[in-house]
């Protein structure tokens, strides 16, 4: 079902004036013959508005840093936001040394009214004794909370003297809640983070094997970076370091010697890869490992990159063997899910990347939107140098990288690189908009009322989201998916994950559960009359 | 799991918290307030706090939980939060449509000092509606405390003292509990033929039902005019000392309404105080019903003594609750020997003790010597367990870490519980609660025995 103009300009006309006008910008109709179409992103969520929107400092530590398995990660602050980041994004990691994994650990200053008053840098000077004393971790790294930021706590300073006092690296990040609009500047000052004093300083050179790559902007939830990893190692690539999921800072201090750069989440991290490819020379290309065809397309395109021949008959090899394997597999879900339409409204790249998975087992993306994009990953990159920074975006410091002295590579000719421009993603991202159909529904940051009232309009089969509005959707009737954690089920990248995502749909849509919503005695009248024919009447 | 974690104990000097045992002030206010009738529940500060609170007690719960926020960037941060927190309440009310709104403060808008009250007063808030506040900063205490501080909220904005002569009827705390705990005391309290108003009460707010419709304020929570009442109660129950005696005291203070502090009602002995009490207050015997229950609980708990007896227990969680439990598993002749729980355990309010003087003298005089701790961590309770190994832990979702790093098992109680579902349906206070309880605990027994005989000693009849 198709949304026209007038129905949206109804819902939006149900709001205050002002916030008719703010919301208008993030909404979109999608229409290809205006393409392209502009929409507003990552600006201010409007106050009293019910987001799903976290905060910077879930974007760094809970989303980037936290993932690093072998670093202790002190969150610096009250003990809430530790607590809520402690295990609960299902970023998967096992470690040869268990020793030096504190992927389960949860580490917090807990700091009390005191040090509020006084200040917190004692505090986490001796927390960070504690920790050295108990766990000698190969690196630690701080994660500001609002306070902190307000009292002016100076981080960088007790780690350089951490580092001094322990020969480790002490990395702090000043991610305040406050910072930016959305988890997304938290995300980036994380990588930013890393990029400048994490990446490059290993002792590595080279690749110790042929075909190194990274993949970037991967977080292993319930396990999707191993499925890729799976693929991409039965091919015959050797990874350097995924950037973070199930990842480990030794690993990371070596990404520089990748021959190419795999971008999975392009709102998260696209910056990195164009700072690796400024300072090392490493090109990237933009990959998407959910969907059967989305799989098969991006290892084409990295096989086309590295253009060896023997590389590329494995990618073929390997493609016919999964595709053997699972196509009987899909085939009994498709039949279950044929003809129903779907809401897909995720964190960063998943609103996009899981369309594909839907439109393979015949759904239809009605809805599509992300809680913390920029407008580049709707409109395209090419809308990079339109997009005016307001005031919350320059608040996120800048990195400018500048060519390595010693460890820029050319990877590839400045011909090749135009060359494969053309046939793969080198260094571009169209953005969702372009693969959206006309009618269907482009939302930014889209919040619980417009969630209620485009239900009401689209009647879709099936909801894509997040926690928050999961029991709603439900509430109405309606399935929804969890695609931050997936319901604790997945993994849903490569070629099993969309078994997995096939089998969990087909569930929903084929529960029983569904059918006893309505009491029976709801469709029945308690007192059934029985109408008797009088004799001689009529 | 967990490999990094040493037996030696070192003293850690840092006061910083490894795997924490309690969380931040606002999610408790949040909780609370959900507990009014038509609330929409606040968040003041950064839109990551309101975002990680309903996450965690949406999973917890399983079911929506609705609040918003003033989202602040770094200019409100500087300037302050007056602009967001009136643009948010002009939303809220035009948007929402709530009955009341109810602001807690973070660590954030703490720190800056923003004034809810003379925001409020200066905010356009349509006739008929109210918007309160409590005063949640992260730095300060626990979530129990920043729940224990949204109730006295409801007090001090909503109770009055309008009758000459106090009403048969009283109030009820019940504390930070499930809402299948709420409607087990309403329950009993009914079974006495008892007039109450429990205040904040999320049965029927955060367990609604399924219908095919979502409804932004499910059916539950206390009414504004219940919550005006409280006032003219004869007695205030305040059930768990930590969670509910401030807002029993504040009304004490306003409407001269007198106090009975008492235990959350888990297990046999504090089942027994709070009923004795409910007796008094109306005066009226015990129901016939309840004192059935209790004969059964009796009997199940002499049947099945033998399960229990002697076997070591650890417990951590909220203050009240692991009271509570602690008291049921000594009565049940267990050995709680580590008790711990997250939140600091001085004495709040008017009431005297502290957290751990009640567990020990409790401990003493089942002649158990055991390691209590207030303001402790589990990696402490970790290494208390590797040190003095015990049969059980008690505790919420997590503590299944430490439950598979030592091959012990864990029974599930108290908040939050992230992996299982069902147990916000299902009371574990009053006589029905400790029956459940006791199911739970001798069936992870049991189950361990199963699973640990050999071939030859695997029995049908235990």
């Amino acid at each position: 079902m198709a949304m026209t103009e007038k129905q949206l300009e109804e819902i939006l006309a149900q709001y205050p004036s002002k916030v008719q006008k703010n919301r208008k910008k993030h909404v979109l109709v999608r229409n290809e013959s205006a393409d392209p179409q502009i929409i507003e992103a990552n600006t201010r969520t409007i106050p009293g508005i019910i987001t799903n929107r976290g905060c910077a400092y879930a974007g760094c530590k809970g989303v980037v840093v936290g993932p690093l398995k072998d670093m202790v990660h002190i969150t610096h602050g009250p003990v809430g936001c530790a607590y809520y980041t402690w295990g609960t994004r299902r970023n998967k990691a096992k470690s040869e040394d268990p020793s030096k994994n504190f992927i389960n650990y949860c580490f917090t200053t807990d700091m009390q009214e005191s040090d509020i008053v006084f200040g917190g840098e004692k505090k986490l000077t001796k927390v960070i004794d504690d920790v050295m004393a108990i766990f000698k971790p190969n690196a630690i790294s701080i994660s500001a909370t609002c306070p902190v930021g307000l009292i002016g706590d100076d981080l960088g300073a007790v780690a350089k003297k951490a580092e001094e006092k322990y020969g480790i690296q002490v990395l702090s990040f000043n991610c305040e809640g406050y910072k930016g609009v959305s988890q997304s500047a938290g995300h980036h000052i994380a990588n930013n983070g890393l990029m400048e004093h994490v990446i490059g300083k290993g002792e590595l050179e080279e690749a110790p094997a042929k075909f190194a790559i990274n993949l970037l902007g991967e977080y292993n939830i319930g396990g999707d970076g191993w499925e890729v990893e799976r693929i991409l190692k039965e091919i015959g690539y050797h990874i350097v370091t995924v950037m973070t999921g199930d990842g480990k800072y030794e690993d990371l201090r070596n990404a520089h010697i990748a021959e190419l750069n795999l971008v999975q989440c392009h709102r998260s991290i696209n910056y990195i890869a164009e700072m690796l490819e400024i300072k090392y020379g490493t090109p990237w290309i933009k990959v998407n490992f959910v969907g059967v065809q989305s799989t098969i397309d991006t290892l084409r395109n990295i096989a086309e990159y590295f253009g060896d021949a023997a590389l590329t008959q494995r990618t073929e090899e390997v493609i016919a063997k999964e595709l053997a394997r699972i196509e009987s597999k899909l085939d009994q879900y498709k039949k279950l899910c044929e003809g129903k339409t779907a809401f897909c409204f995720v964190g960063g790249s998943r609103g996009h990347h899981f369309q594909g998975l839907f439109k393979e087992l015949g759904i239809d993306t009605v809805l599509a939107g992300y809680e913390f994009a920029h407008r580049d990953d709707y409109e395209g990159r090419q809308v990079i140098p339109d997009i005016k920074l307001d005031a919350d975006t320059k608040n996120i410091p800048d990195l400018h990288v500048e060519k390595d002295p010693e460890r820029f590579k050319i990877k590839l000719s400045p011909e090749r690189y135009e060359e494969l421009k053309k046939k793969i993603p080198l260094g571009q991202y169209r953005g969702m908009n372009v693969e959206m159909k006309d009618g269907t529904v482009i939302v930014d940051d889209l919040n619980h009322f417009e969630t209620e009232e485009f239900i009401k309009i689209l009647k879709p089969d099936i909801l894509a989201s997040g926690i928050k509005d999961k029991y709603v959707i439900q509430k109405m009737g309606l399935p929804s998916k969890q695609l931050h954690s997936y319901d604790y089920s997945g993994p849903y990248a490569g070629f099993n994950g969309a078994v997995k995502f096939a089998e969990d749909i087909t569930m929903s849509f084929s529960s029983p559960t569904w059918n006893f919503i309505t009491p029976p005695w709801k469709d029945e009248p308690l007192l059934v009359g029985t109408v008797t024919e009088e004799e001689g009447v009529a | 799991m967990l490999d990094c974690t040493p037996k030696e104990i070192k003293e850690r000097t840092g006061g910083g918290m490894i795997n924490p045992a309690k969380t931040c002030q606002p999610i408790g206010a949040m909780y609370a307030a959900l507990g009014i009738h038509k609330c929409l529940p606040h968040s003041h500060g950064s839109q990551g706090c309101c975002s990680f609170h309903r996450m965690h007690l949406t999973r917890h719960f399983r079911d929506p939980v609705m609040a918003s926020t003033s989202s602040f960037t770094e200019g409100s941060s500087v300037f302050g939060g007056g602009a967001n927190l009136k643009t948010a309440i002009k939303n809220v009310f035009s948007i929402y449509n709530p009955d009341v709104m109810a602001v807690h403060t973070t660590c954030l808008t703490e720190t800056i000092g923003d004034d809810i009250p003379s925001i409020i007063r200066s905010a356009e808030v349509p006739e008929g509606k109210v918007v309160i506040h409590a005063n949640t900063p992260s730095y300060q205490g626990s979530h129990v405390t920043g729940f224990s501080n949204m109730v006295k909220g409801m007090v001090s904005y909503f109770a009055e003292a309008t009758e000459p002569i106090k009403k048969e009827q009283i109030n009820v705390i019940p504390g930070f509990v499930n809402p299948a705990d709420m409607r087990e005391i309403k329950r009993m309290l009914n079974l006495m033929g008892a007039k109450y108003i429990m205040f904040p009460d999320t049965s029927g707010v955060v367990d609604s039902p399924m219908t095919g419709e979502f409804q932004m304020y499910p059916e539950g929570g206390t009414t504004v005019a219940q919550l005006k009442d409280t006032g003219n109660s004869k007695l205030s129950v305040a059930l768990g000392r930590f969670a509910s005696s401030d807002a029993a005291e504040l009304l004490a203070k306003k409407c001269q309404v007198p106090v009975a502090t008492l235990k959350t009602p888990i297990g046999i002995k504090a089942t027994d105080a709070f009923l004795m009490v409910a007796r008094r207050a109306f005066s009226k015997e015990i129901a016939a019903e309840l004192e059935l229950e209790r004969g059964q609980l009796v009997d199940i708990m002499t049947d099945t003594h033998f399960h229990f007896h002697g076997k070591k227990v650890a417990i951590f969680g909220d203050s009240d609750i692991v009271t509570g439990v602690t008291e049921f598993v000594l009565s049940l002749g267990m050995k709680p020997v580590h008790v711990l729980t997250g939140t600091p355990g001085g004495a709040i309010g008017s009431s005297v003790g502290s957290f751990e003087e009640d567990i020990q003298e409790m401990l003493q005089q089942a002649g158990v010597a055991g390691n209590v701790k207030a303001g402790g961590d589990l990696f402490t309770f970790h290494q208390w367990i590797k040190n003095e190994p015990v049969d059980l832990i008690i505790g919420n979702t997590y503590g299944k870490y430490i439950a598979r790093a030592e091959d012990i098992p864990l029974v599930r109680v108290g908040f939050p519980i992230l992996d299982r579902s069902v147990h916000s349906y299902m009371p574990i206070v009053g006589y029905r609660g400790a029956m459940r309880l006791l199911e739970m605990i001798s069936n992870a027994l049991l189950d361990r025995q199963d699973r640990d005989a050999l071939d030859e000693d695997f029995e049908l009849v235990m």
